[in-house]
């Protein structure tokens, strides 16, 4: 069992949680995933790694999205989860600055962002931040954000706090008072690919990060593949992170909704049976 | 001469909506009157097809003589998973093959009869034979398949400290994992990997090793030796337009849903699975029957195996094609598919296949499929499993350096299963790419074997 040490909501829907884990944690870099289940029937489902502590834990950030997410978020501190496994995926190599990376983030892309702008700071880089949500309650992670760039931009879709608009819209002019080396944009599906063809124009080399469906996270199944320029890709082990350009994004949103109908069922399920506290409250 | 005992199969009503095991066993009066059929050759020449050499015409005498709990000693002093073995062996060209009383009519039952005696009496009881030296020196096997835990048993008997390592969240390969409940109850599975525990085998699941830990990490921790025995997992597709469409599936994926996660109970596990109603399986090994028959216990209406050589290359278990072909499997053979078409929404519609004639035999002595020109024709079908090959995994083997790789991305061995490198050994599909459950016993035993004489050595 990998045991839960600290839990906490970070806004409507949004948890963080640090879990024990100390082999995963001292081999994990920024970019890695993990695979964890939260229940002896549960889904296995992947989960980026924020962060790491010495005590060997391993930070999550979540979203409550179906069944699997609302069961973690009701489980508490000193539950623990069968099954953590990881590191997982391929962690980019940042070569050392100078340079500037400019960072889209998209609702709860900003933990997946965070350790990788972080390790772009520590190598030198000027790190620009756009951090986007629906309104400002859905806002997370900004101080953390903040400290690892030398700006930090936020907008939000209803203009509660920051640009009213989509984080789009403030990526050309940054692009004309900056020397952008390359972007890195994490979020919702429409959003990096709205981002993607934004930065076509302005010829920015981009890299986004896919959230495919995935069941093992080894490359033993194919769940996850994906086309990236033509050729079929695993998510799990060739990627999460991708040349944002030769993505097919129209495939990826076509792959995530294989089983609408099967996670309502069991998310409809699992509110009747009056165990999601999450969700109601 | 009396005929063979047919061993008892679930009715066809059952096999349609459950996943309880179809061939029920024999029971002990059956059990006995099969083994009466054995001559007891003196030059044993089925022990000769079986690849870790069971004695079965001894085990088959206490059979005869109602001496079950010997006869499951004799066999499990050889195979550590008898009762797997007795399921899933292709015995008629193993064991079965070899045996004379197959030249004139059908030959004696074995896997029946060692599958009986090992269900008799499950429990290991052939106790270790440690090696003085040996005890508590630390050796990994990475995969716990039955190559894994072949090894793993054996080196344990020699008093070897050993922990497998296992990426997913339990123990047991594709024995856990790709083979269906229906052929493979699980309880039978765990039945055994319990009995390799309780030699002191230490399993540590949820560990890639490769990435949540590696061999530079483990040497430091002081493992001596290390038994490569990840298999052959890497799912292979085809390449043709529509891959990417849903509802198409590896069967990989296919059956890890259904028997890793239990999809076939959705919703009382979380993990969905989707059939369909018309389902085409691409490949005609023991995968694709698995996963065709999987198809049909799920609901699906039609299953057709697409093929494009002849019955006679199918390279299944003969069991498990009349097995298919009993439940309502078809085969739509010398057909290779071209295409897979989708609709609007981005769901499989269709399968476009190319009709095919056998021609000239190629290097392998098989017959080649040649394609008839402008015969094509489409399937009207919602769900494709791609069931063509898997190749080894690639994640731990690049994560050690100076280990030298075969075709395929196989590990390459020698006889004792050594690679070049001084600690390190490995076995089973990742060593042969995909093979038999039997054969990767057979490589984890020679290579426990080789593993305790070097250590045996070294410690000297
Ligand atoms: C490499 C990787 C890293 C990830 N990191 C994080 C992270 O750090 N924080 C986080 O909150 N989420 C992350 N995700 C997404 C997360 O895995 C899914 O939200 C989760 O699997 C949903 O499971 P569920 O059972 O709660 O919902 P489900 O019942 O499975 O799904 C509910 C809804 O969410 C959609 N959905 C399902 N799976 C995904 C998915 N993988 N991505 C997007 N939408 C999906 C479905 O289409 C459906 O509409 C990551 C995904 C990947 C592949
Ligand atoms: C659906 C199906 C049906 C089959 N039917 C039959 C049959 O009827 N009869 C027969 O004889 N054969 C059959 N086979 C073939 C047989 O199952 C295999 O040849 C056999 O399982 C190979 O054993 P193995 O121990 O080498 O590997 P596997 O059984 O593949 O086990 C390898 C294990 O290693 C783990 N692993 C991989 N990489 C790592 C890593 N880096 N770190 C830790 N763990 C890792 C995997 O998760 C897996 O559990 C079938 C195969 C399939 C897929
Ligand atoms: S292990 Fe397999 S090949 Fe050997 S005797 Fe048993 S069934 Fe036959
Ligand atoms: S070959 Fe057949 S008859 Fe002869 S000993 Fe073996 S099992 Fe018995
Ligand atoms: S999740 Fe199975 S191959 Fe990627």
């Amino acid at each position: 069992m990998y045991k839960i040490t600290a839990k906490e909501q970070l806004a409507p829907g949004i948890f963080r949680m640090l879990i024990e884990a100390p082999r995963v944690a001292a081999k994990a870099r920024p970019g890695h995933f993990v695979v964890l289940r939260t229940h002896e029937a549960g889904e296995r489902i992947p989960l980026t790694i924020v962060s790491t502590t010495e005590a060997g834990e391993v930070e999550v950030i979540f979203q409550v999205m179906g069944k699997t997410t609302a069961y973690l978020a009701g489980m508490q501190v000193g539950d623990g989860l069968p099954t953590f496994l990881g590191p997982l995926g391929v962690a980019p190599e940042v070569p050392e600055g100078p340079g500037t990376v400019l960072c889209v983030a998209g609702g709860v892309g900003a933990a997946p962002i965070l350790p990788r702008a972080k390790d772009y700071s520590q190598r030198g880089w000027k790190v620009l931040t756009i951090l986007g949500a629906r309104n400002e309650d859905l806002l997370i992670l900004e101080d953390r954000l903040a400290e690892v760039s030398s700006a930090l931009y936020i907008s939000t879709d209803d203009g509660s706090k920051g640009h009213k608009g989509f984080v789009t819209d403030l990526i050309p002019e940054l692009a004309q008072k900056e020397e952008i080396s390359e972007v890195l944009a994490i979020g919702p599906v429409p959003m990096m690919a709205a981002v993607t063809k934004v930065t076509r124009k302005l010829a920015l080399p981009t890299t986004v990060s896919l959230n495919a469906l995935m069941v093992d996270g080894t490359g033993m199944c194919g769940a996850c593949r994906v086309s990236v320029g033509g050729e079929t890709k695993f998510t799990c082990v060739d990627g999460p992170e991708f040349d944002g350009h030769q993505v097919d994004f129209a495939q990826l949103r076509q792959r995530l909704v294989q089983y609408l109908e099967e996670e309502k069922l069991a998310l409809d399920r699992y509110k009747k049976e009056g165990e999601c506290q999450c969700l109601n409250g | 001469m009396p005929e063979r005992v047919k061993m008892p199969k679930l009715s066809l009503e059952e096999r349609r909506t459950t996943f309880s095991e179809v061939a029920l066993g024999l029971d002990a009066s059956m059990a006995q009157a099969e083994a009466e059929r054995c001559l007891q050759c003196k030059h044993r020449p089925c022990v000769k097809g079986c690849p870790v050499g069971v004695p079965i015409p001894e085990f088959i005498a206490r059979v005869k003589a109602g001496n079950f709990a010997e006869a499951a000693d004799l066999v499990l002093s050889v195979n550590a998973l008898p009762a797997v073995c007795g399921r899933v062996c292709p015995q008629e060209t193993q064991c079965e093959g070899a045996c004379v009383r197959g030249i004139k009519g059908e030959p004696v039952a074995i896997g029946a009869l060692e599958r009986f005696v090992a269900d008799y009496r499950r429990k290991e009881t052939s106790g270790p034979t440690p090696v003085p030296g040996l005890a508590g020196v630390k050796v990994a096997v990475i995969g716990s398949g039955p190559a894994g835990l072949t090894a793993a048993a054996d080196l344990a008997k020699a008093g070897l400290k050993v922990t497998v390592f296992e990426t997913l969240h339990a123990a047991g390969g594709v024995l856990r994992y790709g083979i269906p409940e229906f052929r493979l109850p699980k309880r039978v599975l765990e039945g055994e990997i319990q009995a390799i525990q309780e030699l002191g085998v230490e399993i540590q699941l949820d560990t890639l090793v490769g990435k949540t830990v590696d061999l530079t990490d483990l040497r430091r921790e002081g493992y001596r030796a290390f038994f490569i025995a990840t298999g052959a997992g890497l799912p292979r597709f085809l390449d043709i337009p529509g891959e990417n469409l849903n509802g198409v599936y590896s069967a990989n994926e296919f059956l890890t849903r259904v028997n890793l996660m239990g999809a076939y109970r959705f919703p009382e596990t979380d993990t969905p699975v989707r059939a369909g109603n018309k389902v085409a399986v691409l490949g005609a090994g023991n995968v694709a029957m698995d996963a065709a028959r999987t198809a049909l216990r799920l609901g699906a209406k039609s299953v057709q195996i697409i093929y494009r050589r002849g019955r006679e290359e199918m390279p299944a278990r003969l069991e498990e094609i009349e097995n298919a072909e009993e439940e309502g499997v078809r085969f739509e053979l010398l057909a290779s598919p071209v295409e897979i078409l989708g609709d609007e929404r981005g769901w499989v519609r269709g399968l476009v296949v190319q009709e095919m004639t056998l021609g000239e035999p190629g290097p392998d002595g098989r017959r080649k499929p040649v394609p008839v020109e402008g015969s094509q024709k489409t399937l009207e079908v919602d769900t494709v499993i791609v069931a063509i090959g898997q190749s080894p995994n690639p994640i731990l083997v690049q994560s050690i350096p100076g280990l030298e790789l075969g075709a395929r991305g196989t590990v390459k061995v020698d006889e004792n299963g050594r690679t070049g490198l001084a600690d390190v050994w490995a076995g089973g599909d990742a060593a042969t790419g995909a093979a038999t459950v039997i054969e990767a016993m057979g490589a984890g035993r020679r290579a426990a074997a080789d593993i305790i004489k070097t250590l045996a050595e070294e410690v000297k």
